[in-house]
């Protein structure tokens, strides 16, 4: 239990290009401190995030995985964060089956202007993972080998 | 750039070798994370070859220290980690394109805004977020492929939507450059807000003078094509290439053949309020906004008319045509400028404290304005709506519906109101030195040029009072007169007067419909609900379309002079592009791999841009590269993995996601 106490979780964040990852870059030009958990990979649209990337992340260790792209109706690419917003749900049931807690994966809605948005969700998402714990993943994954 | 001598041709099979420069950016990043020891720890991942850092990479040696490198062929892929790529991404591609490497092969690690600038207070956790972000990095360059970048004509024709002091500038500006415009007006007149204000702050210049006649340049250039009551209905394409369908609402009076000479509403027997005077003056349902609209021909509102028939019988010319239909129009333009303007706050629901919409003598900076105009309803008599006398005491309340933060009106500074609060006191009291002037205010903004000596001659030379303090309670005596509470704030005492008049100085919104003119032209908005611009500070006229650009205070609030500088800029903005003549799009479209294609469909229902078409023949999808605007959303969606996107391919994003969490933390973990 010695690692519950240093456990720090890791969050990686898939945003889009448009609004997400600017409404961070929003956030670090405003200097919003936030805990220092989250690293943000890009993709040009919400409508890019393959499930296949939140299950290799789990799958990686990553205690926690981040969707963020535009308010609906503010898509760059005019519907794709609304292509997300029907898939992410299903990987939710998904998850469940596998035995992933599905508070692992969030996604939010972030526009450019966001920042402090940004910061209140990850730092709520920190607190729900701390709570969580660290991901079962790989310790199962080792079992099994 | 193109003609660079030396290129390295590149296939994208050979071996990566990445090179890793991370930036000081001076204390920015130097002062929280240790960049020596991120050098060292890049140097230990796979493929990078070489790694250093610098205090400003941006600069021109550290360009060239990255240039060097290329040029003497020990990397072949760049990774930059230093700020967000939104800043610097382009100068770093231009400098690996100018020593030879193509830019594409270049990634950014951003440990600026999206570490040190965030995790300033967590040392160690910033530290290894920057390691991570660097390997997230160096795993994406090391399977990047060359790019040909795709170009494409600009049109050299340009749309302008609202016809407002900005609209207008900027059309004037494109027109006489030589541009085709198209000037898009929702009412059947030019001119808007300007065209209804009396003077303008802090030269006391007559607004009619100044905008008259840029609305007759407007009509006369003959680059510019007006559409008045118009609407755009929608657009397609991309930069350079936009096709717009716009409606042409029907005037019920033939345009071409109209001669303006009012007849039709001298027999018109519907008297409705008009809308330029702000409902304080009576116009007839055949009209024309005001005597000095441009164009000058009658329109008739159906809303009112009641098809009497009295019109057609006077007009001379036969030009009244009851059964008109809109017309529409499609044209291509290359370029898009936005200037639809904003709405003054209406504080009839929101704001019923003040008793606006309830008591008559209490009304709105911009009514004020309008009673203030020589043409407008009292023609420049100041009355008070209740029994028509000149008022004695008139008390101005301002940040109505600005400055907010209770959460039922707006945060943000409307940013005129101080000013033409002060504006309209000094011309009140210069007809009327005897009268009584309050002014109740926050704070008073006075940041233009020639403003705060405005202000504070406001104050000395015309004895206008300054009161600092909000109006608590606003109620009606006797005769309509106002009784108004608050409390002097500096002072510390209470305040109770009876005025003949309240102004509320309300702020700027923005338009009611903004939120479809976003959506039309695919445009993000900020919180404040104005249109927002791609950088605050280096791209204030730019959207983050490219090719549609923002003039005025479709943006956020501003003054004449301000408005009419971004109407400048968003010109000289739209020109630029039109001027080069073909514009560059990042070449990140999606390609089928027809091998893999099981000819499911799947893919062309998703697409928001129909870009995406089936080949009968072979029984596969194809995307078309122009059309394509690389989302991802098919290649996402594709079950057979036949759909692959340049630059953001599962070939680059699933090993990012695969070195993204550290070994160690792997092995904690366990």
């Amino acid at each position: 239990m010695s690692s519950q106490v240093s456990f720090k979780p890791y969050i990686l964040g898939i945003f889009c290009n448009w609004c997400s990852y600017a409404g961070a870059d929003q956030a670090g030009t405003s200097r919003m401190q936030r805990p220092a958990n989250l690293r943000i990979v890009r993709v040009m649209c919400g409508g890019r995030v393959d499930p296949q990337f939140i299950l290799n992340a789990l799958k990686n260790g990553a205690d926690g995985v981040l969707v963020s792209h535009c308010h609906p109706g503010d898509c760059h690419y005019v519907e794709g964060n609304l292509k997300t917003i029907r898939k992410l749900p299903l990987l939710h049931l998904y998850l469940k089956q596998f035995g992933i807690n599905p508070k692992r994966v969030k996604y939010a809605f972030v526009s450019a202007s966001e920042g402090i948005e940004l910061t209140r969700i990850v730092k709520e998402f920190v607190e729900e993972l701390n709570e969580l714990g660290p991901s079962p993943i790989l310790k199962e994954l080792k079992v099994k080998v | 750039m193109a003609e660079s001598k030396k290129e390295i041709k590149l296939t994208g099979r050979e071996d990566p070798k990445v090179g890793v420069y991370v930036c000081w950016c001076g204390i920015n990043i130097g002062g929280i994370v240790d960049v020596p020891k991120l050098v060292e720890y890049a140097k230990t991942l796979p493929n990078v070859v070489e790694a250093k850092d610098y205090k400003f990479f941006c600069s021109d040696i550290g360009q060239t220290m990255i240039q060097e490198d290329i040029e003497a062929g020990l990397i072949n892929r760049v990774v930059v980690a230093a700020c967000s790529p939104r800043m610097h991404e382009p100068t770093f591609r231009t400098a690996c394109q100018e020593a030879g490497l193509n830019k594409f092969l270049f990634e950014q690690a951003n440990i600026r805004e999206h570490c040190t600038w965030v995790n300033a207070d967590d040392v160690p956790g910033a530290t290894n977020i920057a390691e991570d972000l660097i390997r997230i990095a160096v795993a994406k360059a090391s399977n990047l492929m060359p790019l040909e970048v795709t170009k494409v004509k600009v049109e050299p024709s340009c749309l302008i939507v609202g016809a407002g002091i900005s609209g207008m500038n900027a059309a004037l500006d494109l027109g006489n450059s030589g541009y085709k415009v198209y000037l898009v007006e929702r009412t059947p007149t030019i001119g808007g807000h300007m065209a209804q204000l009396d003077k303008t702050f802090p030269t006391m210049d007559c607004s009619a003078c100044t905008i008259t006649p840029r609305m007759t340049d407007v009509s006369r250039n003959p680059n510019i094509e007006l559409l008045t009551y118009s609407e755009v209905e929608s657009i397609d394409g991309f930069v350079g290439n936009f096709n717009v369908k716009i409606k042409k609402k029907p005037h019920y009076i033939d345009q071409n053949t109209c001669n303006g000479c009012g007849d039709c509403a001298e027999v018109c027997p519907i008297v409705c309020g008009n809308e330029f005077d702000l409902g304080m003056k009576p116009r007839k349902a055949a009209y024309i906004p005001f005597p000095q609209a441009v164009p000058g021909q009658y329109t008739i509102d159906m809303d009112h008319c009641i098809v009497c028939g009295l019109c057609a019988e006077a007009c001379e010319p036969k030009s009244v045509n009851y059964d008109e239909k809109p017309e529409f129009l499609e044209v291509k333009v290359g370029t898009i400028i936005l200037a639809t303007g904003y709405d003054a706050f209406d504080p009839t629901t929101k704001l019923k404290q003040y008793g606006y919409g309830k008591y008559p003598n209490v009304i709105t900076g911009f009514q004020m304005e309008r009673l203030l105009s020589s043409f407008g309803p009292t023609e420049g008599k100041i009355k008070r709506p209740s029994d028509l006398k000149e008022p004695n005491t008139v008390v101005f309340l301002q940040c109505v519906g600005s400055r907010d933060f209770s959460g039922k009106t707006n945060k943000y500074c409307s940013r005129v109101c101080c000013m033409y609060a002060t504006k309209q006191a000094r011309q009140y009291k210069e007809k009327h030195p005897e009268a009584k002037i309050y002014i109740f205010y926050m704070d008073i903004r006075a940041f233009g040029k020639g403003y705060e000596e405005f202000y504070e001659s406001a104050g000395k030379d015309y004895g206008v009072k300054y009161i600092r303090g909000r109006i608590a309670e606003v109620l009606e005596a006797e005769n309509h007169d106002i009784l108004i509470r608050a409390e002097d704030t500096l002072l510390q005492r209470r305040v109770e007067i009876k005025v003949d008049m309240l102004v509320l100085s309300v702020g700027l919104e923005p338009r009611s419909d903004i939120e479809d003119v976003a959506r039309i032209f695919n445009v993000q908005r900020t919180e404040d609900g104005f249109l927002m611009e791609a950088h605050p500070k280096l791209r204030p006229v730019d959207t983050l379309t490219e090719g549609i650009f923002l003039a005025g205070t479709v943006q956020g609030p501003k003054d004449i002079p301000d408005a009419v500088a971004q109407a400048k800029g968003a010109a000289s903005g739209a020109a630029t592009l039109m001027a080069r003549g073909e514009v560059e799009i990042e070449p990140y479209y999606a390609k089928v791999l027809n091998y893999k294609c099981a000819g499911c469909k799947s893919c062309i229902s998703l697409c928001a841009f129909s870009a995406i078409t089936f080949n009968e023949f072979e029984k596969v999808a194809v995307i078309n590269e122009i059309l394509c605007k690389g989302c991802g959303t098919c290649v996402a969606a594709c079950p057979s993995d036949a759909i692959v996107q340049n630059q953001f391919g599962d070939i680059q994003i699933l090993p990012m996601i695969e070195t993204a969490i550290p070994q160690k933390t792997k092995a904690g973990g366990g």
